[in-house]
């Protein structure tokens, strides 16, 4: 704990700081270009120089390790007239295109050049010109205006394990550059715009749309994929502009995947903005007065047990607790939210969440991945699984995929696990001598025709290879459904699953289905039945849907989700829903009235403290809960020779936002699937 | 001056065959096992006591250096590098160390390497000595053959391996950083210090860089004694020097000289004077391309030695001394060697990789005189922004060149800009 004293202020700093933490540490800032907290150390923008006592010339105080007794000037001549060169220096070829540039008004050469600028220009020669470069459809490349700070490169290497970005050539004819002019093919390109601290690299499908000071800006949280991560949605008018990442240091740091970031314009297209009723085979424009007439109608004489209802990925808490309420009001009880056949129950919540907490994977050393690509149902976490690979091993049961690091591959059938139980193969010596072992199923596994077996497996191995102890949860579901822990949690699960439902549709059984937001399975078997569908985008569900009730995207409307760890986290309205689309569970508590079994509560606070007081935990907010380990869960059973698939085929079309998005059309386009599929960095165990 | 029985690099000039038999009757390889048994510590004194002075341009004592190295290894192997990648402008010594007397840098790698605790030496030698390659691997060869290096080196347990990696023609590859970010297959850019490769070199192993003459003269100081080497030159300036003296004199040679020997003493002895005798003399660089120039007046008493040099505001630096006569367009010769910077700065820090191309620009409108007045101020302050501001010392190698010429020289380019603005006016 070396203590050191900058400008007259004592600090003590932890063993490994930088002088230029130190700095930050005793309320100094030190303008910086090429530094960031979760990068390495490149100290070539020169911009931190810092004066240290009895050293000959000034420092890079980024680079400097903070040693006992250092006394440090950051406000000496000598620093100002430093730093004042090296913005000149930094300044000399970077074009004075402010006006046409995307990053004007939070751009750091910007401010910095508030704060250090000399006098006026004094270089006269000719300036620098770069050739743009193709980082793919969502940055946008001026490298011209490029600093060299490096900040993209060490990201794609160290961050996304994509090593796609270098420097070629030399001095100012160094260029930052793609390797041999492929696109930057990763899943978390659109983070290099946020780290670039000048206008080089841009947000490309946001270009020329808003300048920062016109965006009113609303932190709230995504829904993509089950993370959770934090974001910021920055809005002009009644239009979501863009969203940013916000610092979640146990979700997400800092980092956003590409779908997160630039699924936005799939906000704009195909929404549902006035209620329709299927009339004479066709959908005609309706009131919502009609709409609710025409499913009163519909109800009178059907009985309860003859209605059921389907939950989507994309749901809030709240909606979801409505539709329970309204549903059970109407002697429903078949519910469903595991739209992709997932077959853990609801009974024990260990069983269905990702215990081990996201900012737990830091501490595993030793890793069994279960029928899932993280790369594409997580992004965001999978940087945390690549560097696990760097500490301990990590090993994979189903297909193979490029995860961006080197995996076991122990087999693709049900049998690798059983043989894992049975003791059988080189990983286990790993998993026995790992002090942290984990597991984690993905969607491929748990739904899987087997994979109430997979569970009880999975269940057996966690015991036995020491992943569960007192401080320790090693047994993990990795989701990618926003609403699926919170819609558990809220017990929407019928014993018979979603082909139960599907099957009696088809059947007869069921002659009402109330649709929330299922767009991801084969719909046309519920052509039988009556379907009102409930949601934001005219997707797969509207096109077997009698009557279609518009809801709102998670953008315009408060409301409440619980991520794969049981994180309960809020989101908040960032704008208005278009037309006559409104907020879910008011649709709900509306059509409860015209149903006669109006819902008790009129206002969103009082649905929430009527549901949190049903579910106490739902006020746990931001906490990570620590579930009790069950005896068992699962079923034991024979096991089939189906191989183990991955859930998502593709990462830019997994839900109605994304699947209306140009934006992420391109992206598929762009990529056909290339990247997860090249060169896979697998070892067979 | 230097005695015959003083000198070490007795095939400097190739009289005599380089190969293995050769250098055995010049000395080389004379029971190097009796060096290495007398220890470490004994090696690592010795080179303290002789007070060699790295020859690579910094100065910085070879025997201290070698002794940053762990005492106790960590389980990392410790690894020797010789910086071959002579490329500093009017310098040619190590070329033809490594061209006439390669088993003297050979035993050199051997006796340092042990005395470093070092696995194996790395010779990184510049890509455009290709025949100085070839010498080299073929000695390498040789010694392997009779047993000198390898898994027994000289019959005395000690396993040792050298190995050569050429460059690629890169001038920050001779940056000891760089040149090992260049063996490692990454772009030759220097590296952050702290840490320094005593503690984090190649590999992430600790490595100590040493230039080819540091090494070369080791087995000599080692037989002789460190004493021997101490007794020679001046207090804190020992021993002998290659000096490679280029430019405006009848007879360029390179030439192995007592440190400390007169400028005028060295230009009129060994390479037959200035053209035109010494009255002619304009300017000398004394120390290859990175350091101040010295005009005549200095030039006539100067001694040819580190802190002499450093007193008159330039350096020994690799002792490359340019000769420059009256005929010279002195403005012209520093504007070359600024576009020879810009042309090698790395890129990787602002000032420099920014800051050369400025000053070449600048510098290749005062050869004609296409500038202002003013303008000298200006590309002085911008010398003053880059020194001491970038990550290695190319930055500021590549303002002194510039600060040396205004230093003695501003009147010429004064009159220079003057002269183009009247021809102008008068057209």
């Amino acid at each position: 704990m070396p203590t050191l004293k900058i400008d007259g202020i004592e600090v003590e700093v932890e063993g490994g700081a930088t002088v230029l933490q130190a700095c930050e540490a005793a309320g100094i800032e030190i303008p910086r270009f090429c530094f960031h907290e979760r990068l390495s150390i490149s100290g070539n923008c020169r911009m931190c120089l810092v004066e240290m006592e009895k050293a000959p010339k000034l420092i890079a105080s980024c680079a400097m390790p903070a040693g006992e007794g250092m006394i440090i000037h950051t406000n000496s001549d000598k620093v100002k007239r430093g730093r004042e060169g090296v913005l000149e220096f930094t300044l000399m070829n970077h074009p004075l295109d402010c006006p046409v540039c995307d990053q004007g008004g939070e751009c750091d050469l910007q401010d910095q050049y508030i704060a250090y600028s000399g006098d006026d220009a004094r270089y006269e020669d000719e300036r620098r010109i770069v050739a743009k470069e193709d980082f793919g459809p969502l940055v946008k490349t001026v490298m011209t205006r490029c600093i060299h700070c490096t900040r993209c490169v060490r990201f794609a290497d160290e961050i996304a394990g994509v090593p796609a970005l270098g420097g070629i050539g030399r001095g100012d004819h160094m260029e930052i550059t793609t390797y041999q002019e492929q696109p930057f093919a990763s899943e978390l390109s659109g983070n290099v715009v946020d780290l670039c601290p000048v206008g080089a690299l841009t947000n490309k499908p946001y270009a020329f749309s808003a300048r920062p000071w016109e965006l009113k800006s609303t932190e709230t949280i995504d829904v993509h994929d089950a993370m959770g991560s934090s974001i910021r949605a920055d809005a002009r008018g009644r239009e979501v502009m863009r969203f940013l990442p916000r610092v979640h240091e146990d979700v997400n740091e800092e980092w956003i995947s590409d779908k997160t970031r630039q699924a936005v314009d799939g906000l704009k297209y195909n929404r549902l903005d006035q209620p329709y009723i299927r009339k004479g085979g066709k959908m005609q424009p309706a009131s919502w007065e009609e709409a609710f007439e025409a499913i009163s109608a519909k109800l009178k004489g059907v009985k309860g047990d003859k209605v059921a209802g389907i939950v989507g990925d994309l749901c809030d808490l709240e909606s979801m607790y409505a539709f329970k309420g309204l549903l059970n009001d109407l002697g429903s009880s078949a519910l469903e939210c595991r739209q992709d056949g997932a077959k853990y129950g609801g009974r024990h919540r260990a069983g269905y969440l990702f215990n081990t907490s996201i900012s737990g994977i830091d501490e595993a050393d030793a890793c069994l991945l279960v029928g899932t690509n993280p790369r594409k149902e997580a992004a965001v976490l999978n940087i945390r699984l690549r560097y696990l690979a760097k500490r301990g091993a990590i090993a994979s049961v189903g297909a193979v995929e490029n995860l961006s690091y080197p995996v076991e591959h122990l087999g693709d059938t049900v049998q690798a696990l059983e043989n894992l139980l049975a003791g059988k193969g080189k990983f286990t010596k790993a998993l026995k001598a790992a002090k942290k072992p984990m597991i984690i199923l993905g969607g491929g596994a748990v739904s899987h025709p087997d994979g109430a077996v997979i569970l009880k497996l999975a269940h057996d191995i966690a015991d036995k290879y020491g992943m569960i102890s007192a401080d320790w949860n090693g047994f993990n579901v990795l989701h990618h459904a926003a609403s699926r822990v919170g819609a558990m949690d809220l017990g929407l699960v019928s014993d018979k699953g979603m082909n139960g439902i599907l099957d009696g549709a088809e059947k007869g059984d069921i002659k009402l289905v109330f649709n929330l937001g299922v767009d991801e399975i084969d719909l046309s078997r519920l052509e039988k039945a009556f379907v009102i569908y409930q949601g934001s985008h005219g997707d797969e569900g509207v096109k077997y849907a009698d009557v279609i009730l518009p809801g709102v995207a998670y953008t315009e409307k408060p409301g409440t989700y619980i991520n794969m760890e049981g994180r309960v986290q809020k989101a908040q309205r960032v704008i208005f829903g278009p037309g006559e689309a409104r907020d879910d569970w008011t649709i709900l508590r509306a059509l409860s009235e015209k149903l006669g079994s109006t819902l008790p509560y009129d206002t969103i606070a009082q649905l929430r403290e009527k549901m949190q007081a049903d579910y106490p935990h739902f006020s746990n907010i931001d906490q990570v809960p620590n579930e009790d380990w069950p005896k068992s869960f699962g079923v034991a059973g024979k096991t089939s020779d189906v191989p183990i698939a991955n859930l998502i085929d593709d990462f830019y079309q997994t839900n109605p936002i994304a699947r209306s998005s140009k934006v992420m059309a391109e992206c598929r386009q762009a990529y056909e699937g290339a990247k997860f599929e090249a060169e896979a960095m697998v070892t067979n165990g | 001056m230097l005695a015959d029985k003083d000198r070490i690099f007795t095939n400097l000039y190739g009289y005599q065959s380089w190969q293995l038999g050769a250098a055995k009757k010049r000395g080389d390889w004379d029971n190097t096992k009796d060096i290495i048994e007398k220890g470490v510590d004994w090696i690592v004194n010795e080179m303290k006591s002789s007070g060699l002075r790295g020859r690579g341009g910094a100065g910085f004592p070879t025997g201290l250096k070698w002794s940053f190295m762990p005492r106790e290894s960590d389980g990392r192997p410790h690894y020797l590098v010789v910086n071959a990648d002579e490329g500093e402008p009017g310098t040619c010594k190590d070329r033809e160390i490594m061209r006439h007397d390669p088993h003297k840098l050979l035993e050199g790698c051997l006796v340092a390497g042990f005395g470093m605790r070092a696995e194996a030496a790395y010779i990184y030698i510049r890509g455009e000595f290709v025949h100085e390659a070839d010498v080299l691997d073929a000695a390498i060869e040789e010694a392997y053959a009779a047993g000198l290096i390898g898994e027994n080196a000289c019959g005395t347990g000690y396993k040792f391996d050298i190995y050569v990696h050429r460059g690629a023609g890169a001038y920050i590859c001779g940056e000891e950083t760089a040149l090992i970010e260049s063996i490692e297959g990454k772009k030759g850019q220097p590296r952050l210090k702290p840490p320094f490769p005593a503690n984090v070199g190649l590999y992430g192993c600790p490595t100590t860089v040493n230039n080819v003459e540091s090494i070369a003269v080791a087995p000599t100081i080692l037989r002789r004694g460190g004493a021997w080497f101490a007794g020679l030159g001046r207090e804190n300036n020992t021993g002998t020097k290659l000096f490679c003296i280029s430019g405006h004199v009848n007879k360029p040679c390179n030439v192995e000289e007592e440190m400390g020997i007169p400028l005028k003493e060295l230009i009129e002895k060994h390479a037959g004077g200035v053209r035109g005798g010494w009255d002619n003399l304009l300017a000398i660089i004394p120390g290859g391309s990175s350091v101040h120039m010295l005009p005549k007046d200095i030039c006539d008493t100067v001694l040819m030695d580190f802190d002499s040099l450093r007193a008159e505001g330039s350096g020994l630096g690799t002792a490359a001394v340019i000769v420059m006569d009256k005929s010279t367009d002195i403005i012209r010769a520093i504007a070359r060697l600024a576009a020879f910077y810009h042309h090698e700065s790395c890129g990787q820090c602002t000032p420099c990789r920014e800051g050369t191309g400025w000053m070449s620009r600048i510098m290749a409108r005062m050869v004609t005189g296409e500038a202002e007045l003013d303008e000298i101020d200006l590309l002085l302050d911008v010398t003053k922004k880059i020194e001491g501001h970038t990550i290695c010392a190319l930055g500021d190698a590549a303002a002194w060149p510039i600060q040396g010429l205004f230093r003695h020289f501003r009147p010429e380019v004064e009159r220079r800009i003057l002269a183009y603005k009247k021809s102008r006016n008068a057209a």
